[in-house]
Formats: structure tokens, C-alpha cells, sequence
């Protein structure tokens, strides 16, 4: 296959950038997204050229490392996958395929297509975690869970932390995202003794991440690429309102 | 210089116990007089972190990645191994050691495996405990299921994300320390060498990779976690991003190197497609529970498989090989990982691959399928099964997965004594990164046990005898050694980019790994061996001639970064290749030609080859030393493996 890229160059989050269109040729439909933009960077480095820059890792769907906006989409046209998963078999001979990196205030660009997510990383050190030390735990059967909770909870946990639902959002939120995290412990017993102070300190973090709000539009779910459910949102709501209406004085201290 | 095990004295079951109580302590009020490096946040990195922080010290830790969850650790898909004996079907703490040691072809320490069996179970409650959602029965408990090279059902997982939830778990740890600020933790980062003090490890040597800044850190002990060197080989099941150049710095700066060659080649990864091919994927190894591995009877059938004349499902029960189960009743498709793969590799040889290339065999569910029905199946591997299919385009609840052979795993790596420390003392060396518990083959489900026992339940107590002894007199930057050290990096980094050739650094990477996987993969000969030796060498010096490498230091340069991993893969492959020359015996993924059973078994040679090749760095384009660290055995009889 023969095709046309136009990708998004940009040197850093201080300079201006701008699409700059690539041929890719002698293209199959076995290669990854990826191995395609590795044959333009090899053909680039040829020349003397600057490659591409893009984030990438794994390279079999679980890093959550790449990203890319393809012809409109984070992580491409098809559903619950990565870009790394997406194979050029998905797209036809003499296409020109637009790529551009996430699109997010609370995600600065790093260079060309890649961003900086570390909001995300800030969202999790503000209360995504269960307070215990090595050591000193109980035996892992002295706490059963019903198999359709620790299911529902697995599920939630499987977010990978791409970003794709906040390049989505038309608001740049974070909800999905955040969500997740909550769900999974919410759901566990785990997880109740610091279930509201939770909430709250991750929602907070968020916010002062600068993400956005969440209008319910779905785009998030529609695009996540581990099909995580908009019902988290709903959880994490009735758990933030549930603790900002009777639970306040439960938050995580600072450097606690 | 002598190699000294450090292993404790007495009765196996008791020499960790023992060795906890003789073990220094550093009291609460003085740990946090004492700074600790980690480098590598995967699941022995992120859990010694936490765990170092919670117990009061400083740390510092460093990913090359964005953010420390990336760590190639996430992959790992199968399970983890745990003597709990929950099934009540015969596991115990010496059963579990008995499948590592026999699993690893006896090639490993006792007393390392015997601790490792022993933590095992609480690496299961500390994980639990986080809140990983680990897979249940419908009564509430704790699901396993069996793997390769055991005879019981020991394994926890979670769907086919298993490396995933622990390290999220281990992540979830990690930033409960860096809020509570004792961890401050460096993203993109990546260390280009370590800091020696009067042979002490005292710092590091990072470069900021979005700046291209190259900086200097000081601590009381430096821990790398970094993983393994799989990438030598260009294709394998590692992440794109996963290196040997911390650990090799390492090598150079006086750690030695133990057992190179010895490399896990994974039986079930899905077949190569072309040139383009940038990585191999895996297909967990749990999936031999319920598929069946086959290719055709005879060359024929093979012949028309690959050229689309037959399909799979149209093959005759009567022309199917079920190689596996035929050659070994016992275990049937468990054999470990080393023996399934070099079967797979004779039925190719043999003309009966399949596939475009012929370089495949199937791995069967439609026993299974009929079995337990269609949606059991997709509840126990429906991830991996959606995976394939992304990847082929074939679906696998249809027809015959196609698997062939990758590598996934190094059993080699820096080498440490009981304590975890490396050669060089203060720079200590956690999960794949050192080369301890597997032996020459790695039993599945094992690698996760491996990481997090090093980092949750063995460097705790091991740093602290190393901390208590040295003092907390406080490490500075200010010593020459660091700019000495900082000096040296700048003028490495200068050199390469200064390579203005023709050939990209993909391409020599490529090479290299053809050069390793023909010579030094599957099965390795004399004859290649030194035949690879030289190609390696006139490849290293074609590299930093004709090199290109674009772009300056100070920005995000990612085509500086490869040249630098490659640089480093280039040199460690030459040593994986004298390793190899040297081993002339056949043991788990090691295998010699020179060296099989009438069977065509791995055969090893006792005599002469119980002892760990511990290799010493001697300079620049000189033959490193090799140091022998003899291997005795006391709980186990050694005998020639036995899996029919």
C-alpha cells in the first residue's frame, strides 16, 4: 500500500507546530500503525531527517505508553484497541491518514506527538492506592470476595492510563480515568476504610490538574480502548457527593 | 578476586530465617539519615521502592518510561507462582523450590530458590491486601490454575493481565510513598553509568530525557532493577524500550556478569509476518492448559497447509502429531518452556511448519471449545484470544492459533550473591536484571514471583546489614568521582552523536539479532558460535563508523537513545556468544548441539559445568575473565530431567 501521512511536528510545548505531509510507501497490511510510522522514521534517518517522535512501548495493547489521534479518533477507527494493536490492514490503498497527538490543556506537548501525562500519575499519588505497608497483612483467603464483585472490580482496573478518554472529551476531562481507580477499590473490601477520603483527594488533585468536567456525552467510553464503562463515572459521582455531603473531614492529609 | 555466595550456614529450610536475625538493623530514627537509588520501576523496582520508603528511608527512583506504571513488567500475562497449597492437591514450600530447581536444570542456587519458595506466599496476601483483583472461585476465594513444569495448580492470575494488576498494585505502593514525599521519583530518565567510591557504588549517572540534561545522583546504594537483555536478539516479546544499558554500565564499572547465554525462547508467540516485524507477542503460556499443541504428520499435509490448499480444521485427527502429549504422557502440552520450544523447532525442521512461512505449529482449542463451551473458554483467555485475532486476523475460537518459538526472558544477568549484592558493593541488583533463581530455564508464572519477593521481602532486610555497616555519613556530589563519571558519559554521548553514516541504528540492531538468534538462539554449535564472534566484532566496528544518529543533546531524541541501547547490546552480545562457546554442555535453554541424549534432551555435564559463569569486564575490547561460582547441591539429586 501507498499512503499519505499528515502528522503533526511540533519541537516542543514552547514553539508553535504545524502538520507536515510524508509518503508512506510499499506499505503491508500485516504492519502494525506503528511498524508504518517506523519505516517513514527509517526513511527520514536516511535522509538525514528528523524522525517522527511518538511514545511507545509495549507495543501489544497493555502499557498504555502510545497514543496518537488517527483521522479523528485516539488510538485510531476501530474499537477497544491501541494504536499499536491497529494494523494497516484497516485502512486502504492511497488513503491520507491524519495523525495528531492528544489534544489536552492537563497534557502539554513534549515533542511532535507526544505529551506529557504526568496529571495522571499526580491523580494516583493523591489517594489511588490502599494504605498498607509490606507486611503484616492477612492471609489472601481471609478476605473472600463474591466473584462478581472482584469481576466488576478487575474491569475497572484494567484502564492502562493512555489518556484516550480525556483526548476524546470535548472537555478534556478526566473522569473515566479517575473513575476507574475509584471503582476498583470502591468495589473491594480493600478498599472501604479509605473510601471517601479517597474520592475526595483524587477528585481534588484532578481538578487542579486542570482537566474538565464531565457532560455525559460518552465519547470517553466510546473510545476507550479497554472499553471501560461510564457507569464508573456514575459510581464516582454517588461516592464524591456521598462524602462531600456527610464525610468532608476524610480526606488524605497532605504528605501523609 | 573471589566469588563469595555469601549463603548462610544450616539446614536449607532454615537459612533465611537464620540469616534475618544475623542481619544488621539501621534503627528507625537513623534510616532516614540514608539515601537509596532505584533504578527501574517495573515489579522489583516499584515494590522495593515503596517498601524502602515506607520503612523510612529516602529513595530516589528513575523510569526511562512516562510514567513508572509502563514498566514492561505490565505484560507479563500469564500468573504467579505461590506455595499456598490452597487446592489441597499436594503443593508445599520444598515442592515448589523441588519444580524451580529441577524447572531451571539445576543450574541455580539452593538457597536462593528455597527463600524464594518460602516468600512466595506472602508475595499472594501483600498483593491481595492492595486491593489486585486476582481471579476467584464463586465462593469468594482465591482461583489458581496449573503451569508448565509442575504437577499442581499453584498459579494466581488475574484474567491474562497478571503482570498488569501486580504492577499496578506494586504502582498504587509507590505513590502512596512518593505523596508522603519519601520517594521522589524521575520519569523519563534514563542511568548511563554508575558512580564507584573506593569500589563502592555510590551514585548514578542520568540523562534527563526531555532536556538532554546529564546529571549526577549521590546515595548510600544504588539497586537496579532494569530487567532483562532479550532485545539483544531485535525480535523478542520485550518491550520496544527494554535494555541491558544500565546494566551494563554496571558490568563495566566492575559488576560481573553471570551466565549470559542462558535465554528463555518462549514456545507460544505468534509467527513473524515480514521485515517490518518491530516485536514479537507473547501467548501466555497458561493457554497449554487448554490447548492442544499439533502440527501434520507428515511434510506433505504441511506443504499444502502453507499454501492454503488444506485448512486446518480439514486435517484428519489421524494425520495431527500432538508431539507434545506423544513424547511426554506425563506433563503432555506443560513441558516447560525450553523443551516445548525446541520440539516445536524440530517439527519445523522436519517440514511440517505451518503458516505463510512455515515457520509455525497450531496450539488447538477446539477440544476445549467443545469441552467447556465457548464462553468458558473466552472467560479464561478472552483477552489473549481478541489480541491474536487483532494481530492475524484469524480468530482462534474458529481455527488453530499459529505459535512459534520467541525470546521472552533472560535467565542470565548481573551477578549477586545471597544478599542481592552485586560484585561491586553498595550496587545491588533485583528481578530479571540479575541473573539468580532461574537457573538455565525459567518455570512460567516464576518471573513475577522472582521480582517481587527480591523487592518486597529480600532487599528490605538485605540493604539494611549493608546500610548499618557503612554509616550514614552523607554522600556528596561535590567528590570528583562524579564529574569524573559525568565526563565520561558526556564524552559517550558526543560520540555518538557524532556518527553521520548511512546505515540507521534500527539496521545494526536487526543484524545483531540475526546474528544471535541463527547462532546463539535455539540451539548453538561450536562452529556458529565463533563464526557469530566475528561477525559481532566486524558489526561493532561498523557501527561506530557508519552509523547515522540524528539530531543534539539537548532534546527529546529518541534516535540517541537507540543508538546507545544498541551500542551497549552489540558488546553484551559478544560476551552471550564467549559464554555460550564456553558452556559445552546442553542445560534448559542452553543447548549445545554437541550435547543431547539419544532423545535429543538438553544433556548436561555435571562434572565439569555446576558452577555459574560470572564474567569480569577487563577494558575495553579485551576477553573478560571468567570466575566460577561452583554450585552444590544438598536438598536435590541431580539427574537428567525427566518430563515423559
Amino acid at each position: 500500500m501507498n499512503l499519505t501521512l499528515k502528522v503533526w511536528r511540533q519541537k516542543n510545548a514552547q514553539t508553535a507546530g504545524k502538520f507536515v505531509s510524508y509518503k508512506a510507501e510499499n506499505i503491508s497490511p500485516d504492519m502494525s500503525f506503528l511498524e508504518m510510522l517506523d519505516v517513514v522514521n527509517e526513511s527520514l534517518t536516511h535522509k538525514g531527517d528528523e524522525p517522527i517522535n511518538f511514545d511507545h512501548d509495549c507495543r501489544e495493547g497493555i502499557c498504555g505508553m502510545c497514543s496518537l489521534y488517527i483521522n479523528g479518533h485516539p488510538h485510531g477507527p476501530k474499537r477497544g484497541i491501541t494504536t499499536c494493536q491497529l494494523h494497516m490492514r484497516t485502512f486502504h490503498d492511497g488513503e491520507t491518514i491524519t495523525i495528531e497527538p492528544w489534544r489536552a490543556e492537563a497534557f502539554p506537548i513534549v515533542k511532535d506527538l507526544a505529551v506529557d501525562r504526568s496529571a495522571f500519575d499526580r491523580i494516583q499519588q493523591a489517594g489511588g492506592y490502599v494504605s498498607v505497608n509490606t507486611g503484616g497483612v492477612p492471609d489472601g483467603n481471609a478476605i473472600p470476595i463474591p466473584k462478581v464483585i472482584a469481576d466488576e472490580a478487575f474491569n475497572s482496573a484494567t484502564c492502562i492510563g493512555c489518556g484516550a478518554c480525556v483526548a476524546a472529551c470535548k472537555n478534556a476531562s478526566a473522569m473515566l480515568f479517575v473513575s476507574a481507580k475509584i471503582t476498583q477499590l470502591g468495589l473491594l473490601p480493600q478498599g472501604q476504610p479509605e473510601r471517601y477520603r479517597r474520592v475526595q483527594s483524587m477528585v481534588a488533585q484532578m481538578d487542579e490538574e486542570g482537566f474538565g468536567s464531565c457532560t455525559n456525552t460518552g465519547a470517553c467510553e466510546a473510545e476507550c480502548p479497554k472499553e471501560i464503562k461510564l457507569t464508573n463515572i456514575a459510581r464516582m459521582n454517588n461516592d464524591y457527593f456521598s462524602a462531600k455531603l456527610f464525610r468532608e473531614e476524610e480526606v488524605h492529609e497532605q504528605g501523609h | 578476586m573471589t566469588l563469595d555466595a555469601k549463603i548462610p550456614q544450616g539446614p536449607l529450610a532454615e537459612k533465611w530465617s537464620k540469616h534475618k536475625f544475623d542481619l544488621k538493623l539501621v534503627n528507625p530514627a537513623n534510616k532516614r539519615k540514608y539515601d537509596i537509588i532505584i533504578v527501574g520501576t517495573g515489579l522489583a523496582g516499584a515494590s522495593a521502592a515503596a517498601t524502602l520508603g515506607e520503612l523510612g528511608y529516602n529513595v530516589k527512583a528513575f523510569c526511562f518510561q512516562d510514567s513508572p506504571r509502563r514498566a514492561h513488567s505490565i505484560a507479563a500475562q500469564g500468573g504467579i507462582n505461590a506455595a499456598k497449597n490452597y487446592q489441597n492437591d499436594g503443593d508445599s514450600v520444598f515442592r515448589l523450590f523441588y519444580d524451580t530447581i529441577k524447572g531451571g536444570d539445576y543450574r541455580a542456587r539452593e538457597a536462593n530458590v528455597h527463600r524464594l519458595a518460602e516468600v512466595s506466599v506472602n508475595i499472594i496476601d501483600q498483593c491481595v491486601a492492595q486491593g489486585v483483583p486476582f481471579a476467584r472461585e464463586y465462593g469468594g476465594l482465591l482461583d489458581n490454575r496449573s503451569f508448565g513444569g509442575s504437577q499442581v495448580s499453584r498459579t494466581f492470575y488475574a484474567r491474562g493481565q497478571t503482570g498488569q494488576q501486580l504492577l499496578l498494585g506494586a504502582y498504587s505502593a509507590l505513590n502512596r510513598q512518593i505523596h508522603a514525599g519519601k520517594v521522589k521519583m524521575y520519569t523519563r530518565h534514563e542511568m548511563l553509568d554508575v558512580v564507584t567510591i573506593d569500589g563502592h557504588a555510590k551514585g548514578i549517572v542520568t540523562r534527563n530525557m526531555l532536556t538532554g540534561a546529564i546529571d549526577t545522583h549521590a546515595g548510600h546504594a544504588v539497586l537496579l532493577c532494569t530487567g532483562g537483555y532479550s532485545n539483544v536478539f531485535y525480535l523478542s516479546t520485550n518491550a520496544i524500550g527494554s535494555n541491558v544499558t544500565a546494566a551494563w554500565r554496571a558490568h563495566k564499572r566492575g559488576a560481573f556478569f553471570g551466565n549470559p547465554c542462558y535465554t528463555q525462547i518462549h514456545p507460544t508467540c505468534i509467527p513473524v509476518t515480514g521485515d517490518h516485524q518491530s516485536k514479537l507477542t507473547l501467548m501466555s503460556e497458561s493457554l497449554r492448559n487448554d490447548g492442544r499443541v499439533w502440527a501434520p504428520k507428515t511434510a506433505e499435509i504441511a506443504e499444502q497447509l502453507r499454501k492454503g490448499t488444506l485448512k486446518a480444521d480439514q486435517v484428519k485427527e489421524d494425520d495431527r502429531d500432538y508431539f507434545l502429549e506423544r513424547k511426554y504422557p506425563a506433563f503432555g502440552n506443560l513441558v516447560p518452556r525450553d523443551v516445548a520450544s525446541r520440539n516445536a523447532k524440530e517439527m519445523v525442521e522436519e517440514g511440517k511448519g505451518v503458516g505463510g512461512s512455515g515457520f509455525a505449529v497450531f496450539l488447538d482449542f477446539a477440544d476445549a471449545i467443545k469441552r467447556l463451551g465457548e464462553e468458558t473458554v473466552k472467560a479464561k483467555y478472552g483477552n489473549l484470544f481478541d489480541m491474536y485475532y487483532q494481530i492475524t486476523n484469524e480468530n482462534p475460537y474458529k481455527q488453530p492459533m499459529r505459535i512459534y518459538p520467541a525470546v521472552h526472558y533472560t535467565m542470565g544477568g548481573l551477578w549477586v550473591d545471597y544478599n542481592l549484592s552485586t560484585t561491586v558493593p553498595g550496587l545491588y541488583a533485583l528481578g530479571e536484571c540479575n541473573f539468580s533463581d532461574h537457573g538455565a530455564n525459567r518455570l512460567g508464572a516464576s518471573a513475577l514471583m522472582q521480582g517481587l519477593s527480591d523487592g518486597y521481602f529480600v532487599i528490605p532486610y538485605t540493604l539494611g546489614d549493608y546500610l548499618a555497616k557503612i554509616g550514614p555519613k552523607k554522600v556528596d556530589t561535590n567528590h570528583p568521582a562524579f564529574e569524573k563519571t559525568k565526563q565520561d558519559v558526556i564524552a559517550h554521548v558526543n560520540k555518538l552523536l557524532s556518527l553521520k553514516g548511512t546505515k540507521t541504528t534500527n539496521e545494526y540492531h536487526r543484524e545483531l539479532g540475526h546474528i544471535m538468534w541463527e547462532y546463539c538462539g535455539m540451539a548453538r554449535t561450536e562452529e556458529g558460535l565463533k563464526k557469530a564472534k566475528g561477525l559481532i566484532q566486524a558489526l561493532k566496528a561498523d557501527f561506530w563508523k557508519n552509523a547515522i544518529v540524528t539530531g543534539e543533546n539537548e532534546e527529546v531524541n529518541a534516535s540517541l537513545e537507540r543508538a546507545g541501547r544498541v551500542a551497549d547490546f552489540i558488546e553484551l552480545g559478544e560476551l552471550m556468544i564467549d559464554d555460550a562457546l564456553m558452556r559445552k554442555e546442553s542445560c534448559g535453554g542452553h543447548f549445545r548441539v554437541e550435547s543431547q541424549t539419544p532423545d535429543g534432551e538438553a544433556l548436561r555435564d555435571d562434572e565439569n559445568f555446576a558452577f555459574v559463569a560470572a564474567w569480569e569486564f577487563k577494558g575495553e575490547n579485551q576477553p573478560e575473565e571468567l570466575h566460577k561460582e561452583q554450585l552444590t547441591f544438598e536438598a536435590v539429586h541431580l539427574s537428567q530431567r525427566n518430563y515423559a
